[in-house]
């Protein structure tokens, strides 16, 4: 007991001053306790909140992207292969090349690349030393940039190396060496040198494992692949890397990798991105350590067998969003591929997504013999239903299962055997893109648009299978850097701190001994996170998640003004709170809580009914820096950002970041196409003509983004 | 219960807080995330109030709780306001207490020992986090006076 010895008279004096209580020491401290404890979760109740919201959007961009290209896949299937817009998209299918390995190194070859005198980066020295990635590690630091000549001879290292590797890594721990596991980086360089700060460089005594997605999103995607593949070819027993669902040239296309290469490459940006590709199809798929843990980047489904991934041809599958396509022999033994002609054989083009109710359609197009339909544009509506109950999961009993099921049974003009293909494909995508469930079950990931939802029961029975104790998996953001799940049998680790904002979440790494019990250690990069107090984290972070969402709401607005209309049949401008909730999550479908967030979205009501016209005006975000003809054309372009980007870097096939004015209207065809809208060519044209071309008639798509991406205005704290 | 369009307003507060922790969408949470939702509704219990709500709605020591159980019992406590705010000058009267020499500001240590020592006491966690969260960087002291209108966090803000 802390009070009451001595100083009495003082305590006395105390006591009289409180009013209700007489507080000693133990009733002071219980107040505190008591406060504390009640700030600490009403921060919690904030920073989950915030966090749905950040989760929500990004899912969304995932299965929008999705939807994006298996539109495309639509194309490739459905349009003649003379039409513009095919071509204008085939090349990213074009996964099977005929040229061999020879040839490709040929392609790759770095020698020609002088390095000029004035270059005061690093030069590397082969074969690799643990001094030379050291020294890479260092130049990084220093935020110099690797010449394009060592780039692609690392890279060529790599790619040779990786050849060999099989698909999936068997590890061993014992007594004197335990192993590092890492989760998503995320190209976020400062947490790769925290980790390396904290846990030592790779090196034989002390092995690491990196579980996927390296790329994508910050801006030093590069460096740490080449640190990563720089340690490789060190120690290429004893460092491990798996592929992640962005370690995908498609992926790289939206999510910022594509750009960051040819931006800092411009030379050889188009040949190392290249390159990467064939290095990212040769990635292995998971590792197992000691024969009892399972560590894969996405997770598993019912049908995941290890046996089967063991013996798959991985780097047949350039970009797992697809499955790829059987090449077949023509009647003179010419090998044809796509593009190339009407003859090939295709294989069933599969929506990632597993409808009973999306039956395949036999189209009969002109020169098709085995014709294979894509169920993408049906899949559009019963994707957005099942984002809807998306949080009404428990009730969902379709399983994954007997979705393929009914898929097959449906075309019986399908030749040769390549259902073994298409079941391969589906252990890949599966082990790259699923995420784990709280409930039984195995149901499509309509979410994220790809891999699967799997529950408890899944998690045991295929750990059973196959003798394993434990799944170490990745590709969820957590706030605390790692979670455990389905009775601590499946744990999720992220290494990318800081992830969605400043102050969002904690980096974590594990290590793991020869017991097998994993230990955790977390961190934050950023100096400026670090000073700040749990609640200006909190508040930083929430400021910038309504800021998101303040910008979707932006870009909806048409659709949400339409919503807010039907619970308004008398025009008066006003709806109630609950039918705003109901009405935005309709447009949105982004599965929030509208109605808790109604007081940080709309800020002021009249006797609770919400002035929608008004609060929509209000939305302060800053018109674009063009002029446009069409204000709705407008609203398209920010609602389709990413879309629009996304088609303007495919369309640029070398790479030179300029697309012509003939392949800007071809991006507004297939865009408008995708999303079943008429767009006049008459708007296009003059959409182009606003925008300052360059001499010579084309538009650089880094400027025409620019110009046409949100700031809130209303965000100045 | 009355069905006021009060009550009405309260249930559906307690729903919303509720569904930010049902992961399973199936009206049910973690038992050891009701504390979370009880605080985050603007009730200020002590660790006893809660262990004491908690047995009242716990399906059978199953580890969760149902928002059938949950509802009634979280809007009588909201319509009779059980574990009221603590005003800030109780709070302030309460530093005071501890800040034995009256100087308006405590050293992070004493403090902590106070936490960690007395009531219903701090982990070393909550004792670092806490700190973390009070603790004047520059002149590594606790001013509990200055503290005092910025931690009284508004319940709708």
């Amino acid at each position: 007991m802390g009070c009451g010895m001595g100083k009495s008279s003082l305590q006395e004096k105390k006591c009289s001053r409180v009013s209700i209580y007489s507080v000693p020491a133990i009733r002071a401290a219980l107040l505190i306790q008591r406060w504390y404890r009640q700030y600490v979760a009403r921060l919690e109740m904030r920073r989950r909140c915030t966090w749905n919201i950040f989760q929500s959007i990004e899912y969304a961009g995932e299965q929008d992207q999705i939807k994006l290209y298996s539109f495309f896949g639509f194309l490739m299937d459905h349009f003649t292969p003379a039409s513009s817009e095919r071509n204008l998209i085939s090349h990213i299918f074009r996964e099977n090349e005929i040229c061999r390995d020879t040839e490709w190194e040929r392609y790759f070859c770095y020698k020609d690349i002088e390095v000029p005198d004035s270059y005061t980066g690093p030069h590397l020295t082969f074969p690799m030393t643990f001094c030379g990635v050291s020294k890479l590690v260092e130049a990084f630091k220093q935020k110099q940039q690797l010449h394009a000549r060592y780039v692609l001879q690392i890279l060529g290292e790599t790619w040779r190396l990786l050849r060999i590797l099989p698909n999936i890594n068997h590890v061993s721990v014992c007594q004197t060496k335990e192993i590092t596991i890492c989760g998503d980086l995320h190209g976020q360089l400062e947490d790769l040198l925290l980790i390396f700060y904290k846990n030592g460089l790779p090196s034989s005594e002390k092995p690491y494992i990196f579980n996927g997605d390296f790329v994508d999103r910050g801006k030093s995607s590069l460096e740490i692949l080449l640190i990563l593949f720089g340690f490789l070819l060190v120690y290429p027993n004893d460092l491990h890397l798996n592929r992640g669902n962005h370690e995908d040239h498609i992926v790289n296309l939206r999510y910022g990798f594509t750009k960051e290469i040819l931006g800092k490459y411009r030379v050889h940006g188009k040949k190392i991105l290249k390159l990467l590709q064939k290095i990212f199809s040769w990635l292995p798929l998971a590792t197992v350590i000691n024969d009892k843990v399972l560590v894969v980047h996405g997770g598993i489904s019912n049908s995941t067998d290890l046996n089967v991934v063991s013996r798959v041809d991985r780097h047949r599958y350039v970009s797992v969003l697809r499955p790829p396509k059987v090449v077949h022999q023509t009647l003179n033994g010419n090998r044809k591929e796509d593009g190339d002609g009407p003859v090939e054989g295709r294989r069933r083009v599969r929506s990632l997504t597993n409808h009973s109710s999306a039956l395949p359609q036999r189209n009969s197009l002109p020169r098709r013999s085995l014709q294979n339909s894509s169920i993408s544009h049906q899949l559009t509506s019963s994707v957005e239903d099942e984002l809807k109950r998306r949080r009404r999961l428990a009730g969902f009993d379709q399983t994954y299962k007997n979705g393929n099921e009914s898929d097959s049974d449906s075309d019986p003009d399908f030749a040769e055997a390549p259902e073994a293909n298409g079941h391969d494909w589906k252990q890949i995508v599966n082990l790259l893109w699923s995420d784990p469930m709280p409930q039984n079950g195995c149901i499509s990931n309509e979410v994220r648009g790809g891999g699967c939802y799997w529950g408890p029961d899944v998690t045991e029975e295929v750990l059973g299978r196959h003798n394993l104790q434990l799944l170490i998996r990745s590709h969820e953001c957590k706030q605390d850097g790692y979670e455990f799940c389905h009775n601590r049998r499946v744990l999720t680790i992220f290494s990318a701190s800081n992830y969605y904002e400043v102050g969002s979440n904690r980096g974590a790494y594990i290590r793991m001994g020869a017991d097998l019990v994993p230990h955790f250690i977390q961190y934050q990069a950023s100096r400026t996170c670090r000073d700040l107090t749990l609640r200006q984290s909190v508040g930083w972070t929430e400021r910038s998640a309504l800021r998101a969402l303040r910008e979707q709401l932006f870009v909806h607005k048409s659709d949400l003004i339409r919503a807010y209309q039907e619970f308004d049949p008398h025009h008066t401008g006003k709806i109630s709170m609950r039918h705003w909730a109901s009405a935005t999550e309709s447009v949105l479908k982004l599965g929030l809580p509208w109605r808790v967030l109604r007081s940080q979205l709309v800020s002021r009501t009249h006797y609770g009914m919400v002035d929608y016209q008004q609060w929509i005006k209000e939305l302060s975000i800053t018109e674009p820096k063009l002029e446009v003809s069409d204000t709705s054309i407008l609203e398209t372009m920010y609602k389709n950002h990413s879309n629009l980007e996304t088609i303007f870097r495919i369309i640029d096939t070398d790479h030179s970041g300029l697309i012509s004015l003939e392949e800007f209207r071809q991006t507004w065809k297939l865009l408008s196409s995708h999303l079943k809208m008429e767009i006049s060519d008459k708007v296009i044209t003059d959409l182009a003509h606003s925008i300052d071309f360059n001499k010579d008639g084309s538009i650089d798509i880094n400027e025409f983004m620019e110009a046409f991406r949100l700031v809130d205005l209303s965000a100045h704290s | 219960m009355a069905e006021t369009s009060e009550a009405a307003d309260i249930q559906r507060k307690i729903r919303a807080a509720f569904h930010v922790f049902d992961h399973k969408a199936d009206n049910t949470v973690d038992v050891r995330e009701v504390s979370t939702i009880i605080y985050s509704l603007g009730c200020f219990p002590t660790k006893a109030d809660i262990h004491r709500f908690v047995e009242e709605v716990e399906e059978d020591n199953m580890g969760y709780v149902h928002l059938d159980k949950f509802l009634p019992v979280m809007t009588k406590v909201l319509l009779e306001n059980k574990f009221p705010p603590i005003p800030e000058e109780h709070l302030l009267q309460a530093f005071e207490v501890l800040d034995k020499e009256s100087r308006g500001y405590m050293e992070p240590q004493e403090l902590a020992k106070y936490m960690k020592s007395e009531g219903e006491t701090f982990s070393q966690e909550e004792t670092n986090e806490m700190l973390t969260a009070l603790v004047d960087e520059k002149k590594n002291l606790i001013c509990y006076k200055e503290l005092i209108n910025q931690l009284t966090i508004d319940p709708d803000t």
